[in-house]
């Protein structure tokens, strides 16, 4: 990747944007077009486009396989909890009218807490299913890179007229 | 007030365990959770058995909107019944798997084999408790991406592709649901079962609507394994790990066969469904042709955890004919096998499981002598048999008991007949196990007892095939109840 110098820079220039927009696209789902689902996949969209112009190890330095896994557990644990929450303030499960005082605001509180646990649930995902298979690559061109090592060591060890001899 | 909300923390406390899973990664730490988890749920699922039963319909509104607007979960006897069954054997084989999953499953990935059972619990339970129809596809599919995971889990690599095949399989199944439930949706404009119920019959004679049901019933029998449709579950059961198989013998189609039964007579009505559609006749000849059928193929197989698989397929066979006679004593019969099943297939594939512990291998041939190596194994798997074949003072007895019953009712007595001459289908293929197991020689070499870690389950469910064959006073007034409240007799 060293010589795709244009690829690395606009990525570079690219990947807080998106980011970013993942993040307003969380967050102003309630006034417009958005939401957790859609924010996630931005987010988790913003890392594997650095891991195509960087390579799958230095993204597995940013951002290890054991936290992406453990984040997207998180996520769900952070939806499920809210409805937890909701019910030991008395209301029933996910009602989120009694989170706060006011049940305006707990209404608002609620979905907002419910679809944060959606975005990093469904990024994190979309992270660990191209770590999945983009490892599954890495380990077949090891595989085929290890046989071939051995073919050449192999016919080389074979052939009379080599310069060992 | 915990009281209250039952209903809600019977699916909650599974779905919140299931992450905790991923997060936490030690695998005795999971164990421990997925069993506490599983045995709260079946406390629960007690005391909501027992609400209903004598104190009538619970109704719970989640995230508090009222009814046909938001989602309800709604628990009447026919579906405690359920939860009940469900996570009782979810608790007994989770007991059993901690060894068998260690010995079976490669270290790194024990914690998701937890994680998935969680979250197949999880599926299971909410599609069994929620009054709701597009709750009840999205609990569909959290049970069935979770069960084709642990299919794959298993042992060997063939695991592999007989858990894409049921993928394949079950997606058409959800698909077909999904498609059906659209289908009901757009002429009614409701997604609430009661509300379902009450608009449904204006329009009933609707193509859209017959499209619908047509969808809806193929999409579940796919799920349940009804007899030409259950191409899925011989491989899935073979490969899977052994407790996971012990637990989806026990749950999957169990669930799904619960299924048919709330659309057939609650959503739809069963003069609908069985009369108009000519269900009755479909689902008779398909479950005749099921238990004659799959027990022959189960006589041939090699693989004793293959024929257990078949045989399922046969005995859902029997709950189908219970279901197509349209009776209450029909119908008690079919919610009886629901549960005896259950508790026949668990004890079985618990054995075997057992088995494959120390020999490391279903395959007949090297079952040779096994009876006389390990023999309350053997014994635990003979007396699960004699419950399959339905001997008196064992579970199979009853299911059979009232299936004949309901039979001759109708005045079927050819109908009775059959069922009594595919039970001895039954003891052929028990039977070759046994002869195996007891008559052939050992090949050298010592083999130990199950450790006690195993065997207490699979005795657990072996004793619970004998006292509900001699005392099945509860099991059969839950039914009779739950089959009454069907067919809106109660």
């Amino acid at each position: 990747m060293e010589h795709h110098i244009v690829l690395r820079v606009v990525a570079k220039l690219l990947i807080p944007i998106i980011l970013l927009f993942a993040l307003y696209v969380q967050f102003h789902g309630d006034y417009g077009p958005g939401g957790g689902f859609q924010a996630g996949v931005i987010f988790g969209a913003g890392f594997i486009l650095y891991a195509l112009i960087f390579g799958l190890q230095t993204t597995k330095q940013v951002i290890s396989p054991s936290f992406v896994h453990g984040m997207s557990g998180a996520g769900v644990l952070l939806y499920a909890g809210v409805g937890v929450i909701s019910l030991f303030r008395g209301g029933n499960y996910l009602d989120y009218s009694v989170l706060l005082s006011d049940p305006v605001h707990g209404q608002h509180l609620g979905i907002m807490l419910i679809e944060l646990g959606v975005g990093i649930t469904v990024a994190f995902v979309m992270v660990s299913l191209f770590y999945a298979f983009a490892g599954y690559r890495q380990i077949e061109l090891r595989k085929q890179g290890s046989t071939k090592q051995n073919d050449v060591a192999q016919a080389s060890d074979a052939d009379p007229n080599g310069k060992r001899q | 007030m915990i009281s209250a909300h039952l209903p809600a923390l019977q699916v909650v406390i599974p779905l919140l365990a299931a992450p905790a899973c991923v997060v936490i990664r030690q695998f005795t730490a999971t164990w421990l959770l997925a069993l506490s988890v599983s045995w709260i749920s079946f406390f629960i699922a007690l005391s909501l058995l027992w609400q209903t039963f004598h104190l009538g319909t619970i109704s719970y509104s989640l995230g508090g909107w009222a009814a046909p607007w938001g989602i309800e979960y709604r628990v009447d006897v026919v579906n405690a019944f359920v939860l009940t069954i469900v996570s009782g054997i979810s608790s007994v084989v989770l007991l059993y798997a901690k060894e068998s999953i260690e010995q079976e499953t490669h270290i790194k990935r024990i914690h998701l084999v937890y994680t998935g059972w969680l979250l197949c619990l999880t599926g299971l339970l909410g599609i069994t408790i929620t009054g709701d129809v597009f709750n009840v596809f999205v609990f569909l599919e959290i049970s069935s991406l979770s069960s084709y995971l642990l299919v794959s889990l298993g042992p060997d690599r063939r695991a592999l592709t007989a858990a894409f095949q049921y993928l394949v399989m079950g997606t058409i199944g959800a698909t077909f649901i999904l498609i059906g439930v659209g289908l009901l949706y757009m002429m009614t404009g409701t997604l609430n079962m009661a509300d379902l119920a009450q608009r449904i019959p204006e329009v009933e004679h609707t193509t859209t609507v017959h499209a619908g049901f047509a969808f809806l019933v193929l999409g579940i029998s796919l799920k349940a394994a009804v007899f030409p449709l259950h191409y899925w579950l011989p491989n899935a059961y073979t490969f899977a790990p052994s407790a996971v198989t012990a637990f989806l013998a026990g749950t999957a189609t169990k669930v799904s066969i619960y299924l048919l039964l709330r659309f057939f007579f609650d959503i739809f009505s069963e003069t609908f469904s069985l009369r108009t559609m000519r269900l009755d006749v479909i689902l008779l000849i398909l479950g005749v042709i099921a238990i004659f059928s799959m027990s022959l193929v189960a006589v041939y197989q090699q693989n004793v955890k293959r024929m257990l698989a078949y045989s399922s397929v046969a005995q859902v066979g029997y709950m189908v004919i219970g279901i197509s006679l349209a009776t209450a004593t029909g119908l008690t019969a079919g919610i009886i096998h629901l549960f005896n099943h259950a508790l026949m297939k668990g004890a079985l594939f618990l054995a075997l499981g057992c088995i494959v512990y120390r020999l490391n291998s279903v395959e007949l041939k090297d079952l040779a002598g096994a009876g006389r190596r390990m023999p309350w194994t053997m014994a635990a798997f003979v007396v699960g048999g004699l419950s399959l074949i339905g001997v008196p003072a064992t579970v199979g007895f009853i299911s059979k008991w009232y299936l004949v019953l309901a039979a001759l009712e109708r005045d079927w007595w050819w109908l009775a007949f059959m069922i009594v001459a595919s039970s001895l289908l039954a003891v052929l293929y028990i039977w070759r196990v046994v002869e195996t197991a007891y008559f052939k020689a050992a090949p050298a070499g010592h083999i130990k007892e199950a450790p006690l870690s195993l065997l207490l389950p699979t005795w657990i469910l072996v004793a619970a095939n004998i006292y509900f064959g001699i005392n099945a006073v509860d099991t059969v007034n839950f039914a009779k109840r739950a089959a009454d409240q069907l067919l809106g007799v109660f």
